[in-house]
């Protein structure tokens, strides 16, 4: 078997985007055991800073298709590269990042080859099916996040999938793969015409507050009730070296900037620790939490959804517990 | 006169999911839910009427769908649009994307000499946005997904910002181009009392296009044209239970924070 992973460069920093890397080793679990082989392939100008992680991650080899007039992603001319070479290549699985690019770009090439494509995938493993032999199970949250449906693509190849980024681990460093480096570039010539649109400007959003790397995040929710509240949490945040984040109805609120929003709308993160402050447990809050290590609930309704998927959780009001959690802090310290 | 088709679903409102909505078998139950005119697909049909109102054009609202997605299609009447289309034929049923975007694609086809297609960014219960980039890749339209901002039309181009995650493109497309619309590019408009007026009766004719019209092979439709297949559905469940409880007075909460000390910080 054979799984081609779409590298994807994040435009703004340079560098390759978590999801390539991480698909990369999801693909790896998947192909080893079958004796399979996982090719990354890039499309672009140049290559992305890091992505020698991909080798460490499980990549057996690298495409590259490179050119300047592929500097900005455009939908139309990456996909003419990168169908030729899905057909070169022949695999039996396509995975892209469920990312604004790979989900304009992914549609594009299933529907050209005439296969399945199951979208924003959460998991991903191989089984039997049938006499299909092995194939690719890929789950998804659907109906607005209430569902998580199986989708398999049994008769026809490749097998492709958008995946969600961050959801999928990567190992710890000494469990890394540490594949050699093998590269191949494929020439190919470039056809004007393949570029319909001109981009016209391309505006850097503000740079995005990283909740990923907090080991502790403490969010607020609306029951946080103010700006000022949130203050509070931030306290706590520093004393214990975490980071605040918040729920969407504290955003709408204005009690804090967007940037820090978790969910599904917002960040995916996955800390050590959740303190999840007046915060209902909503299904799209959930999409960007849950599968924290731990999670702390603080509300004043006992029977708040966030209870239901909490470790540890204290029924009272917020502006009540935080005070006394700082103060107990302080004299722990 | 330019024509421009709107790609309009109608869906199960999955936003305002109440308990009954959810079967024992973890299902879900889409009798208990309302349908509703998918929330992008407004916006998509706005930006459609914008475009036409600077522009000069014919707004076509095309759905695919069972009988009842006619509501969809007379909203879009009364918010505006010259004429709709129902696409029906039971063998549309069960069909995935691509699937979806073949008979779509033959609907816009039908319409003939269209120049523009707004479709909503994603269905709010497949959620895929999947449908539109296969639509265009099946018309060899260009283009355009993510649109966040219409920001000028012109006779042979139209110019939108796009939402790329961590910058925003202005991009200036040609004719003919698909354009998948996010929520963040309008405020839909409200429905025109006149035109309430003038389409609301039950028996306006609403044209119908079925299979041997569109003149699809029936293995390229619904469930056989469909190479995706739903192998299973679960109902989201909230695991529950194993949770340790504090007390919320000091004792309690000095118990707690002496936990998350030693667990989780160095110190
Ligand atoms: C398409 C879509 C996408 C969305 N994406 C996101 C997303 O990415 N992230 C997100 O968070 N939401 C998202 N939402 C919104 C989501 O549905 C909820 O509305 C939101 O998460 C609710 O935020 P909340 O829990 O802070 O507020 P509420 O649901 O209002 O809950 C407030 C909670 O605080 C408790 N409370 C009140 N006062 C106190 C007090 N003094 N002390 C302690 N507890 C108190 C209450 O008991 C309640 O449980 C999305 C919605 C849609 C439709
Ligand atoms: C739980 C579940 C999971 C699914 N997962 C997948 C999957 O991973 N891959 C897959 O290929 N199929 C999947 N399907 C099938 C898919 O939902 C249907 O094919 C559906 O008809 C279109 O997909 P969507 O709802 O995701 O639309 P999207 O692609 O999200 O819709 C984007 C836009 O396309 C237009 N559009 C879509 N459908 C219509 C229509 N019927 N009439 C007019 N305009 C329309 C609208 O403008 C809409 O806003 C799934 C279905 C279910 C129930």
């Amino acid at each position: 078997m054979k799984t081609i992973v779409f590298v994807e460069r994040n435009p703004v920093t340079g560098k390759m985007r978590d999801v390539s890397v991480e698909m990369t080793f999801k693909a790896h679990t998947l192909m080893k055991p079958l004796n399979g082989q996982v090719v990354a392939v890039y499309v672009g100008e140049s290559l992305p800073q890091q992505h020698e992680n991909l080798f460490k991650y499980g990549a057996d080899k690298l495409v590259t298709a490179l050119h300047p007039e592929l500097k900005q992603f455009q939908a139309m001319p990456y996909k003419r590269v990168l169908e030729n070479i899905v057909k070169a290549e022949n695999p039996d699985i396509v995975l892209f990042g469920a990312t604004h690019y790979g989900r304009e770009l992914a549609p594009l090439i299933s529907s050209s080859l005439n296969t399945g494509l199951t979208a924003d995938c959460t998991q991903l493993y191989i089984d039997n099916y049938k006499d299909k032999g092995k194939i690719l199970f890929q789950a998804r949250p659907a109906f607005g996040g209430n569902i998580l449906a199986t989708i398999i693509t049994p008769d026809h190849r490749p097998m492709m999938a958008t995946v969600r980024e961050g959801v999928m681990l990567l190992p710890e460093d000494n469990k890394a793969v540490n594949n050699p480096i093998r590269m191949d570039n494929v020439p190919f010539e470039f056809k004007k015409e393949w570029i319909r649109s001109k981009v016209l400007s391309v505006i850097p959003k503000a740079e995005k507050v990283n909740l990923g790397g907090a080991n502790i995040i403490i969010a607020g929710g609306a029951g946080v009730g103010s700006r000022d509240n949130f203050n509070m949490l931030r306290s706590l945040a520093e004393q214990l070296g975490g980071e605040v984040a918040a729920s969407r109805a504290a955003v709408d609120f204005g009690f804090i900037e967007k940037d820090r929003m978790v969910g599904q709308t917002g960040q995916v993160v996955r800390p050590k620790l959740y303190i999840a402050c007046g915060i209902s447990g909503s299904v799209q809050h959930r999409a960007g939490m849950e599968e924290s290590k731990k999670i702390l609930a603080i509300n004043t309704d006992p029977d708040a959804p966030i209870f239901k998927i909490a470790h540890m959780g204290i029924v009272g009001d917020v502006k009540e517990i935080l005070p006394i959690m700082l103060k107990c802090l302080k004299e722990e310290a | 006169m330019r024509k421009v088709v709107v790609l309009a679903k109608q869906v199960p409102d999955t936003a305002n999911i109440a308990a009954d909505a959810m079967k024992e078998d973890g299902t879900v139950n889409r009798g208990a839910l309302p349908a509703i005119f998918n929330p992008e697909d407004l916006n998509a049909l706005e930006m459609a009427l914008q475009v036409k109102e600077q522009l000069g054009c014919e707004v076509h609202v095309i759905t695919m769908g069972p009988n009842t997605a006619t509501a969809v299609l007379k909203h879009s009447l009364y918010l505006g649009a010259d004429k709709v289309w129902l696409v029906s034929d039971r063998k549309f049923a069960g069909a995935d994307t691509l699937a979806t975007s073949q008979v779509l694609a033959k609907a816009i086809q039908h319409v003939g000499d269209v120049s523009m297609v707004f479709a909503g960014r994603q269905a709010i219960d497949g959620d895929t946005a999947q449908v539109g980039p296969q639509v265009a890749n099946l018309l060899d339209f260009n283009l355009v997904a993510f649109a966040t901002e219409l920001k000028s039309v012109s006779a042979e181009h139209i110019t939108v910002a796009r939402d790329a995650e961590v910058q925003t493109e202005v991009i200036q497309a040609p004719f003919p181009v698909l354009i998948t619309v996010s929520h963040e590019a309008n405020s839909p408009r409200y429905p025109n009392a006149t035109r309430m007026l003038k389409y609301f009766r039950d028996d306006i004719a609403i044209p119908t296009l079925d299979r041997e019209t569109l003149n699809i092979p029936e293995e390229l439709c619904g469930l056989k044209g469909s190479p995706t297949k739903v192998f299973a559905i679960k109902n989201i469940q909230l695991t529950g239970g194993a949770h340790q409880m504090y007390e919320g007075a000091n004792d309690g909460i000095r118990a707690l924070v002496r936990d998350i000390v030693k667990d989780y910080t160095e110190v």
